[in-house]
């Protein structure tokens, strides 16, 4: 089966200083793949390069196209969607604008009936609908930049720290939802220092240290992984070496 | 000083107000979405006014042809660009709006210039002429600049301006001209007269800020271009292209530009350079407004247009210092209250 997304020898700099060096990595259709590492450890970088933003060296395809001369639009417009860390919502306009702005290349009538789906998924926004993206909480706003991200109805969603800042409540809300868009056909790509709840949800894991993946593998088995758990899960099995 | 001056002034200084306030909302749409000062929006001015006033007067004038010039390089961009990528639909649609369309326009231009045509075709030709000038410049000048500091952006659009200034003086040449006034005959009413043009210069004026006010607020592609001033970022990743937002910008400003200039042209004699000078007064409006407040903008540019006319009824000589010299307690004041800026990151 080939892959949805797949990144082979990928590296992402800022100037000299090399942010991710040699990724390789794959998502498959309805698949949820997770990327836990710590803070710095070039998670963020790998996403905005994927995306188009960042410039990148080495091969990304997407269904099967390579998206070297693809500027950011064209990715959207392909099916790959990405909800940033800092969310990039649309501050001074209202919760419904934002979401119709999400599905900008969209039909209007299929965006229609993608608005409805997104607030069947997130009720807080359509009781919010008419305020102000700028106002919301920031559980809201992360749930706003999802269902915007959402109404441009991606094959495969990238997720930069959605449970950031977040209470716990409302990251097991996200998290919930995570699965139930797996389950309606959306591959997911998620990236997390909440490595906990993020292999929990996954089937897929790669651990990023430094700019690499020094693991790999079914989300269950870097779970149990006695490294992963010592340095990310926040416990230690007997025996377990940090590094 | 007696009360009918004062009327008298301050009907005059709403009326170059309201054209100021056109223009200077016009200035924040370009800035907001393109990061764009744009300083040649006065030769959209001059140019929509000189060549409205030729077409009138039965001369063909030269804007068609720089249109259709401007075009085909446009068209050379877009193909090159795209080079790697070429397809039948994508050359096509290039060719069809930065070739076809300018060449039809010139070939009506050079028919109809010779019949001294009715005021309303020359004001539609020149609105046209005008927007492709308009949209072709975004395309050559500032698209492959997009991503670029608002330093380097600031700088084309001093060239730009040059390059549009002495292209006008060829053009239409040093002699200053009139066009014909849009809606002629007067009423008066008390003590003031108001003339058909200025009526029309007030109705368009609140016509086109209501236009652009339920474009932006209700129409998809007016919510697009907000949101790409709001946040450029957001807007590309759900699937808006700055290349689109930024060519919508600009034909709107080159059309406001182009009807404040057809608009002033029956009032005043313009010259191939006035525009400079006028534009600058919708930039002073827009500064006050601080590049981001539209009803902020049309409210000073009402300002700047009053403080004119009384500063030309009293001090004549130093009427553009005055005006002018209304930036410096904005600036100001704008500078004690802002928080210390730091360099735009992207």
């Amino acid at each position: 089966m080939s892959a949805l997304l797949s990144v082979t020898d990928a590296h992402v700099g800022y100037g000299k200083v090399e942010a991710v060096r040699s990724v390789s990595l794959e998502v498959g259709t309805n698949e949820i793949v997770t990327i836990v590492g710590a803070n710095g450890a070039g998670k963020t970088t790998l996403l905005s390069a994927i995306m188009g933003i960042l410039p990148l060296k080495g091969r990304v395809a997407f269904a099967g196209q390579d998206l070297a001369r693809l500027d950011i639009e064209d990715r959207v417009a392909m099916g790959l969607g990405l909800v940033p860390e800092h969310r990039e919502l649309f501050v001074t306009m209202n919760v419904e604008d934002n979401l119709e702005l999400g599905a900008f290349r969209i039909e209007k009538s299929r965006a229609k009936a993608s608005i409805e789906r997104i607030y069947t998924l997130f009720p807080r926004l359509k009781e919010r609908r008419k305020q102000l993206a700028g106002t919301l909480s920031g559980g809201e706003q992360q749930m706003l930049a999802m269902g915007r991200a959402l109404m441009g109805e991606p094959k495969l969603l990238m997720l930069d720290e959605p449970s950031l800042g977040l209470a716990p409540i409302i990251v097991a809300d996200i998290f919930r939802i995570v699965t139930e868009l797996k389950a309606s056909g959306v591959s997911v790509l998620l990236v997390e220092q909440n490595a906990q709840a993020a292999l929990k949800i996954a089937d897929h894991a790669y651990v990023m240290e430094l700019g690499e993946f020094v693991l790999s593998g079914k989300a269950s088995d870097i779970a149990a992984n006695e490294r992963v758990a010592a340095s990310y899960l926040g416990f230690q099995h007997e025996g377990a070496s940090v590094l | 000083m007696n009360t009918t001056i004062m009327l008298f002034l301050l009907q005059d200084g709403i009326t170059n107000g309201a054209i100021y306030a056109l223009l200077g909302l016009a200035l924040v749409l370009v800035f907001a979405v393109t990061r764009v000062i744009l300083i040649p929006q006065g030769e959209f001015v001059t140019y929509g006014a000189l060549t409205y006033a030729s077409l009138a007067s039965g001369q063909m004038p030269g804007t068609a042809k720089l249109a259709l010039a401007m075009g085909i390089t446009a068209c050379a961009f877009d193909l090159f660009v795209a080079r790697k990528t070429l397809h039948g639909r994508l050359i096509l649609r290039s060719v069809l709006a930065n070739v076809v369309l300018p060449a039809i326009v010139l070939a009506l231009t050079i028919s109809l210039a010779a019949q001294k045509p009715p005021v309303a075709v020359c004001i539609a030709l020149s609105l046209v002429i005008v927007a492709m000038i308009g949209l072709y410049l975004y395309r050559i000048a500032f698209q492959p600049l997009a991503h670029t500091s608002v330093l380097v952006l600031l700088i084309a659009s001093v060239g730009v301006h040059l390059a549009l200034q002495g292209l006008g003086l060829l053009f239409f040449g040093a002699e200053g001209q009139r066009g014909p006034a849009v809606l002629s005959g007067a009423f008066t009413a008390g003590a003031l007269r108001f003339t058909g043009q200025s009526l029309t210069v007030y109705g368009i004026t609140i016509a086109f800020i209501v236009g652009l006010w339920l474009f932006f607020g209700l129409t998809l592609y007016g919510k697009a271009l907000r949101a790409t001033a709001v946040n450029r970022l957001g807007a590309r990743l759900a699937g808006i292209r700055t290349t689109l937002s930024g060519q919508i910008a600009f034909l709107l400003a080159s059309i406001i530009g182009a009807l404040s200039g057809i608009m002033i042209v029956p009032i005043t004699t313009l010259y191939y350079d006035s525009g400079f000078l006028i534009g600058l007064k919708g930039f002073v409006a827009a500064i006050i407004g601080g590049l981001v407040s539209y009803p902020l903008t049309a409210v000073a540019a009402l300002f700047v247009g009053i403080v004119e006319a009384f500063s030309s009824f009293y001090a004549s000589n130093y009427k553009e210092v005055i005006v002018f010299m209304l930036l410096i307690p904005v600036l100001l004041l704008r500078s004690l209250a802002a928080p210390a800026v730091e360099e735009e990151k992207d």
